[in-house]
């Protein structure tokens, strides 16, 4: 019997066909299942700015507040902080906020201080490490602790991957996260309300 | 195909014999059996060190089944989930012993892996024919992985909500669509219920179908080529006039009854976990996972799973000053090939071509460490699936190797345990130095083994195994 040499290329044709549509059809299913992952209408739509009164944020406290589920900090810093921040300079790895951001870096932050200019002090930054996504935590006291140099003059400490960040959340050299926290875009509504996810340039 | 044809019995043969033979024509059951168990001869010489991939599968099916009855109570709502969990614990009747044992089970899972593997190592289970045996093996270790990964967000505590955030940010650092490929994963802008919800789907039913089905194919291969053994030789090579290898004997009723008592050995060990120490001092269960997940701050002190700690020393030891530590090693191991291997020049000069590109991707300008921490992470995991190819010993079994070759496996073990101690603690600046050095040991006993596992004097191998009946 050598039945499979004799094969109809008609018929061998149909079979193609019909595996390449069947093909067809399997892959826009996946493609189907696949895209079920994405973020849904809803989580896309929670991302709404946040208004916040900053009346009660005192010098050298931080306060936290939520804005499209992560942690926004927002710490008013006192002189002697604001001090630290030039010594830092040719310690951190990206003084100036250069680096490509996530969040874009609003063009009112990308100094020193990372603030805006009416209330230098003020720092508002999304508290999650850009390392792994990790929220770092407050180190504001001076000097030699543990996990810290001895020449620390305040910041914040990553728990997760031991990232360290200055008094405007910029990293410092040799560390596992590449950049500084991002800023979001934010403006203020008076002197003691702010809003944050929103500027002149509208929403982010 | 022979036509059906139904076996008879005679009139008073016993209605169980009947019955089986009811089913044998219609299903090889018999032939199963005596394949997969009852008249699988296996090597007689087995000692403590194979009893892992029974306790293995024990614990599987303990898992899938104590697994089953949290489902009946556990609530996969990032509101609800915490509180479900402390509901099974305090209030669902016996609820508290079905959850430890499955907490406890997910450790034990991992300890009689990484020793059934160590086994593995030691005896060279892993050599020709037996590749794909511990290719299948090696996927069942993945899969575990993922498994256990999942299965740890679902109590929605700290631990669990910033390990996933940790790990899911892990493919973030694919340059390009990383980014895109995190926010995929989670369904959302930051770990939240969409996530919740499909790791439950995943660690209740995807990975777990995906497990049996390879631990099946991985039991199918083993019986295919046969149990290797301390002494490493095939005894097949060496059959009796019935046709079955004069050193093996059949599982039934010699190992079933071998394997009772090292399961009931386990079980009283496992047992006394479950009772007296299910949290193992925060081991099995860490202390921060008590408090519920707070998507606004981090606990001071995050470190994964101890199963997990090797390889995330492994990322953590990768910092920007490493790196040309690393360019160095690279440009090192590509001069070695050329100079020490005889591959074929055309492979030589792939390999330096590769070696060429992760120098220059490893410039600060080009890629961050952070990229090659989840590189060298997801390495030294993976690099294990290539044992049955870098290892080209003339024996097997460690037993007949050079008597150093004890002392290299032993650094290895000794580098492994580090890392995975180093893993558990905070990042400090000594413990950074000390997993790098580990990480480099780490690589350095895989991607050199095709030349040190040939060195040295190599002991003479039996014809038969080593027995001393007793």
């Amino acid at each position: 019997m050598s039945n499979e040499k004799l094969v109809d290329p008609g018929r061998r044709g149909l079979m193609v066909a019909t595996c390449a549509a069947g093909g067809v059809v399997g892959l826009a299913t996946a493609g189907a299942l696949v895209s079920t992952f994405q973020p849904s209408e809803r989580a896309k739509a929670a991302g709404a700015p946040v208004e916040v009164d900053i009346s009660d944020v005192a010098p050298g406290t931080m306060k936290v507040v939520e804005w499209r589920g992560n942690p926004v900090w927002i710490l008013r810093r006192t002189p002697e902080m604001m001090a630290s921040l030039a010594n830092n300079d040719s310690k951190v790895a990206d003084p100036l906020s250069d680096k490509f951001y996530q969040i874009e870096v609003p063009a009112y932050a990308k100094n020193e201080t990372r603030s805006r200019a009416e209330h230098k002090e003020v720092l508002v930054v999304v508290g999650i490490c850009s390392h792994l996504g990790c929220s770092p935590s407050s180190r504001f006291a001076e000097g030699a602790q543990p996990s810290l140099p001895n020449d620390w003059n305040g910041g914040f400490l990553c728990p997760c991957h031991g990232s360290t960040f200055d008094l405007a959340a910029r990293v410092f050299k040799n560390k596992p996260a590449p950049t500084n926290l991002d800023v979001p875009p934010y403006m203020y509504l008076s002197d003691t309300r702010i809003v944050i996810g929103k500027d002149e340039k509208g929403e982010a | 195909m022979a036509a059906f044809k139904e076996t008879t019995f005679p009139v008073d043969a016993p209605a169980a014999e009947k019955a089986v033979g009811w089913i044998d024509d219609r299903f090889p059951l018999t032939k199963l059996w005596n394949d997969q168990w009852g008249a699988y001869y296996a090597p007689k010489n087995l000692n403590f060190w194979y009893i892992f991939g029974i306790l293995a599968t024990l614990i599987l099916v303990m898992q899938i089944v104590t697994g089953i009855f949290l489902t009946m109570h556990y609530k996969p709502d990032a509101n609800l989930a915490f509180g479900s969990v402390e509901y099974i614990m305090r209030e669902v009747p016996w609820g508290w012993l079905v959850r430890y044992m499955h907490s406890t089970g997910a450790s034990a899972f991992f300890i009689v892996i990484y020793l059934h593997m160590t086994r593995a190592l030691i005896y060279g289970s892993y050599r020709k024919p037996r590749e794909l045996l511990w290719l299948f093996g090696f996927a069942i270790f993945l899969a575990l992985m993922a498994e256990a990964f999942f299965g740890y967000l679902l109590p929605w505590g700290q631990m669990s909500y910033w390990g996933a955030q940790v790990i899911v940010n892990l493919f973030g650092a694919i340059p390009l669509i990383g980014p895109d490929l995190s926010l995929w994963i989670r369904g959302d802008y930051v770990v939240s219920d969409a996530t919740l919800n499909r790791f439950f789907a995943f660690h209740v039913i995807a990975i777990p179908l995906v497990i049996l089905g390879l631990v099946a194919a991985h039991l199918i291969a083993l019986h295919e080529v046969g149990s290797n053994n301390p002494d490493g030789i095939e005894v097949k090579d060496t059959l009796g006039p019935d046709g079955h290898p004069l050193d093996a004997v059949p599982s039934h009723p010699y190992y079933t009854f071998h394997d009772l008592f090292g399961v009931s050995v386990f079980l009283l060990i496992f047992s006394a976990v479950v009772f007296f120490a299910p949290e193992m001092g925060g081991y099995f269960l860490e202390y921060n996972n008590f408090i519920p997940a707070d998507s606004l701050k981090t606990p001071l002190h995050i470190a994964p799973t101890w199963y997990f700690t090797p390889f995330y020393s492994v990322l953590r030891a990768i910092t920007a000053d490493f790196m040309y530590v690393l360019m160095a090693v690279v440009a090192a191991y590509v001069v070695f090939v050329f100079l020490k291997s005889r591959l074929a020049f055309k492979t030589k000069a792939i390999i330096a071509v590769v070696g060429l590109l992760m120098i220059i991707g490893m410039l600060p300008a080009i890629l961050d460490a952070k990229f090659w921490g989840v590189m060298l992470f997801g390495a030294s995991v993976m690099i294990l699936a290539a044992m049955p190819w870098l290892d080209h010993s003339p024996v097997k079994s460690i037993r007949y190797r050079p008597t150093w070759h004890k002392y290299v496996y032993a650094l290895f073990a000794l580098s492994f345990v580090t890392l995975g101690y180093l893993g558990t603690q905070a990042p400090s600046p000594v413990g950074g130095v000390v997993s790098q050095v580990c990480t480099l040991i780490y690589f350095s006993f895989f991607l050199l083994m095709p030349w040190w596992s040939t060195m040295g004097r190599f002991k003479p191998v039996p014809q038969r195994v080593t027995f001393h009946p007793h």
